[in-house]
């Protein structure tokens, strides 16, 4: 498969070096609880998942859109999609894509947990168009399972922390979170699940519970409160008392490489 | 859109649905395919992908097909730059995340000689499930307040007789054809899948023609001595075709994983001049082999082998 080059963070003094990818990977698995049922996509969330798995959460079973239930995915070979075999290793149960989502609609998945190519103020994500629909500049691959994730599932998401990324307004909901704030999400005829976190190489956001704005939970170490402001595209309240994350372990770190030795997904 | 309920018995009613052997050329069954159809396709990504099919078709240079499937790979960018269609419904459409967003597939539609019509998944396998069920549409939870429902033909809210809620109607497709590549079959269309299923089996329920093509056919003995791995039943199959490899270069589970290199090579192809590079892939693997073997070996056969090898690890635990 493609493979970028290996970008390391330059070292910094009593500061272990990861990548971006790899600080998301690990803040999001920390999320994560023994116990829960964890419909992931490919990428962060399928490293997240395994990694919390094989760390605080050994009884967390993970769903992948393609049909499975439970698997341990091998160190070393994760699978390009949700859809290839590689996804199946060892799982407990395999059944048909428009079942595996129907378990979403029943309430049997505790977190939807994905990526995120644009999210706005109230966490509605676009993974379809950039610019206008009708016209865009480009067109992205679409939803996927990712709507019906959003739309049934309490939700983390995990992606880089960019100003052309955390926008004001999605140029299209793709995937909703709480669409216009305060009880929208509900009236849209989406009464259940909505954004828990979005966890990003810059810290961790949740909700406001009446407004439903984005708010930030946790700054990343060495995360100042405007570095998070200048790098979103819309006024992110930081409390003054925030609390900061701990720096990824060396033990995650291990984990995370020899699952993805190759660095398809944590370069 | 949605066929009126008598009209799709009454096709039903006309197919011979004999247990009878069907077992014919990839050329015999691309003709079975009407220019301007609408054909489904099995599996999912790059996971059995009816690829031998889609290339009996595009080298039969039939036109003007209306493609759906649960996930498009890079059988949907071969779609489009064929002219074989140019119109997919489907939920997602490029090569894989590793690979990032097709290029053939924006050329393609950023320009508008092409429709990418999106429906959320859960909507593609409801609609599916309501063709293979004979209602009109299925009710579900997803896709309202986003942007994806405002774009989806046919989708319309409605307020629950039983509760009260607001559900979406998803309108039910039943496919002139359905194109799925399985493990094995027997000559009349019985077929076993390993792994991962997809929407296969509601598709195969869904459509009015199927046409199966298999790693391998086997007798009919063999499926009654085990009927309940039965997946796709004979009486819905009206086509059976031998080709080995017949997903290639996508998976099959069990038999191969993709063959990454040409899915890396597909990938330097169409990276730069999407145009050019998809009409040199289709000239190279497509019109210039003389059949399906010669296809493969273009491929290679370190390639080959390497998927197969990675393909039967899968039973190595």
């Amino acid at each position: 498969m493609t493979t970028e080059p290996v970008r390391t963070t330059p070292a910094l003094a009593a500061v272990p070096a990861y990548t971006a990818s790899e600080l998301l990977g690990v803040m999001s698995a920390r999320l994560l609880k023994d116990g829960q049922t964890v419909f992931a996509g490919v990428g962060i969330p399928l490293l997240a998942a395994i990694l919390a798995q094989k760390t605080h959460a050994p009884g967390l079973t993970i769903l992948f859109e393609g049909g499975v239930i439970g698997p341990f995915v091998e160190a070393g070979k994760l699978p390009p999609s949700t859809n290839e075999q590689r996804c199946t290793r060892r799982a407990n149960m395999l059944v048909s894509i428009t079942e595996v989502l129907l378990m979403l609609q029943r309430g049997y998945v505790d977190v939807g947990f994905m990526g995120g190519a644009q999210i706005d103020r109230y966490g509605n994500l676009n993974s379809s168009f950039i610019g206008d629909a009708d016209n865009p500049k480009i067109r992205l691959p679409g939803t996927g399972g990712g709507n019906d994730i959003a739309s049934l599932a309490d939700m983390i998401v995990a992606m880089k922390h960019e100003k052309r990324r955390f926008v004001e307004k999605v140029d299209f909901i793709t995937s909703p979170g709480f669409i216009e704030g305060g009880d929208s999400r509900a009236k849209a005829g989406l009464p259940a699940g909505g954004m828990f976190r979005v966890v990003t190489d810059l810290g961790i956001m949740g909700f406001d519970a009446q407004t439903r704005a984005m708010t930030v939970v946790a700054l990343h170490p060495g995360v100042t409160p405007q570095a998070i402001k200048d790098n979103t595209g819309f006024d992110l309240p930081v409390p003054s008392d925030v609390p900061v994350t701990e720096v990824p372990s060396d033990v995650e770190l291990a984990i995370l490489r020899e699952l993805d030795p190759a660095r398809l997904y944590t370069a | 859109m949605t066929q009126s309920y008598l009209e799709l018995r009454q096709k039903t009613r006309e197919r011979d649905r004999s247990l009878r052997d069907k077992v014919m050329s990839l050329e015999e069954a691309a003709k079975l395919v009407d220019n301007g159809a609408s054909v489904a396709l099995g599996g999912c990504t790059a996971s059995r992908t009816p690829m031998a099919m889609l290339w009996a078709l595009v080298r039969a240079q039939k036109q003007g097909l209306v493609v759906s499937r649960s996930i498009m790979s890079t059988e949907g960018d071969i779609l489009y730059a064929s002219g074989l269609s140019q119109h997919v419904i489907t939920s997602w459409f490029s090569q894989g995340i590793v690979w990032g967003v097709s290029k053939v597939m924006r050329a393609y539609t950023e320009s508008k000689r092409a429709t990418f019509e999106e429906w959320s998944h859960m909507a593609m396998g409801l609609r599916y499930r309501a063709g293979a069920m004979g209602v009109p549409f299925m009710p579900m939870r997803s896709m309202m307040g986003s942007g994806v429902v405002d774009r989806a033909p046919g989708a319309k809210t409605m307020e629950c007789p039983f509760t009260g809620e607001q559900l979406l109607l998803v309108p039910a497709l039943n496919p002139d054809v359905a194109l799925i590549h399985v493990q094995r079959c027997d000559a009349y269309g019985n077929a076993q899948l390993d792994g991962l299923t997809f929407m296969d089996i509601d598709i195969a329920m869904a459509a009015n023609k199927v046409i199966l093509t298999t790693e391998r056919i086997v007798s009919n003995e063999q499926m009654r001595r085990h009927p309940d791995q039965t997946k796709i039943g004979f009486f819905t199959v009206d086509a059976v075709v031998e080709v080995p490899f017949g997903s290639a270069p996508h998976e099959c589970y069990g038999l191969y994983e993709p063959f990454y290199s040409h899915m890396d090579l597909y990938a330097q192809m169409t990276a730069k001049d999407p145009d050019k590079g998809a009409a040199d892939y289709l000239a190279r693997f497509y019109h210039e082999p003389k059949d399906w073997a010669d296809y493969l070996s273009r491929i290679g056969m370190a390639e080959l082998l390497d998927a197969q090898r990675r393909g039967s690890g899968i039973y190595d635990d």
